[in-house]
């Protein structure tokens, strides 16, 4: 009698098949989720946008909030409020549907794979927050960036030679990483805790002896994925919020280091 | 010398290293979880405090919250990647 519940190797949960191509440039679930966003990003901001009204309905409605929803909760706190900050608010609306629309598969019924739960969509953003904050602290404050960047104000000189090192890992090196990762581990981990139920359930739906007894049994794990699936739904906000703020308050933090 | 041979011998086998990454893993997350669950704690209190001294200051103090728990938590989820790394890697 076999009662434990065999796990799946990970590769059969988070590696697809391609659906055409192969190698490096193989067109997989993943992928196809990724133009699905892309394609949802800009299908939004198209409908709200094509006949604008004064009184905004509808699509529009929901696009203008998010877009207040940027400027006055992410960019007036972390950024500011002048011209050049406001300028930002078309990249991080965009970062932050994608990154929506990537997570929210995850919990589409019948698609449930997180594009963001693959390592890639989180690395390439991330290196371009990473990019974008070093390029605009070098265009604002030119090679004095260096200095605001790595040399806390009001720090003793002795403590400096502590404190320099650490700050060029934590601003340098650490970022991009961490911000890659903590989306990525959060959405892996919310995959993961799906699928464990999922094969729960499947275990005892289909279980070989005691059929009476396990059959009945499956609605307890049942009940757990719809409850993670209610949590996951904060889950994919809050990831794409803390990710479009975090490179918010990377690039204020980089453009106005006075701060 | 011929003892020290063979009590090295196990731990090189496969399923020796299998069930110590199982017991690694284990450990890995449930000790990369306690100082974020206090550190989570402290900072989401903390964060209530202040919003309940001064409610006009609760937008502020929601986006602060929301970093602090950002950066908090990501220790816990590079324990879950090690965790994932040496379960399943």
């Amino acid at each position: 009698m076999n009662l434990a519940i065999v796990f799946p190797p990970i590769d059969e949960i988070l590696r697809w098949k391609p659906l055409f191509g192969d190698g490096t440039f193989a067109f997989n679930k993943i992928a196809l989720i990724a133009f699905f966003a892309a394609f949802a990003t800009l299908a939004l901001f198209y409908v709200a946008g094509r006949k604008p009204k004064l009184v905004p309905t509808g699509v529009q409605n929901l696009a203008e909030m998010s877009i207040d929803f940027i400027q006055d909760g992410i960019i007036a706190q972390t950024m500011g409020t002048k011209k050049d900050d406001l300028k930002w608010t078309s990249y991080l609306t965009m970062l932050f549907f994608f990154l929506l629309f990537c997570n929210v598969t995850g919990i589409l019924p019948f698609i449930q794979m997180p594009a963001t739960a693959r390592m890639g969509i989180p690395a390439m953003l991330a290196i371009v927050s990473w990019l974008l904050f070093i390029f605009m602290g070098f265009k604002k404050n030119g090679i004095g960036y260096i200095k605001a960047a790595v040399v806390p104000p009001q720090v003793p000189f002795a403590l400096l030679f502590l404190v320099v090192p650490i700050e060029i890992i934590s601003t340098f090196l650490v970022r991009p990483f961490s911000l890659a990762v903590r989306l990525f581990a959060n959405m892996l981990a919310g995959h993961l805790l799906l699928v464990t139920f999922s094969v729960m359930g499947h275990g005892l739906l289909f279980a070989e002896t005691a059929k009476v007894f396990f059959i009945p049994m499956t609605i307890l794990p049942l009940i757990l994925f719809v409850a993670i699936t209610l949590f996951e739904v904060l889950v994919v906000f809050l990831q794409a919020y803390i990710f479009t703020i975090l490179t918010a308050v990377y690039l204020g933090g980089a453009m106005h280091p006075e701060h | 010398m011929s003892i020290l041979a063979q009590a090295a011998e196990p731990l090189t086998s496969p399923e020796f290293k299998t069930a110590m990454s199982a017991v690694g893993a284990g450990f890995a997350y449930g000790l990369a979880a306690i100082g974020p669950g206090v550190g989570i704690g402290i900072v989401v209190g903390n964060a209530v405090q202040a919003m309940a001294r001064q409610p006009e200051a609760a937008g502020l103090v929601r986006t602060t919250m929301f970093l602090g728990i950002a950066f908090t938590e990501a220790l816990a989820l590079i324990g879950f990647v090690v965790f994932i790394l040496l379960k399943f890697a």
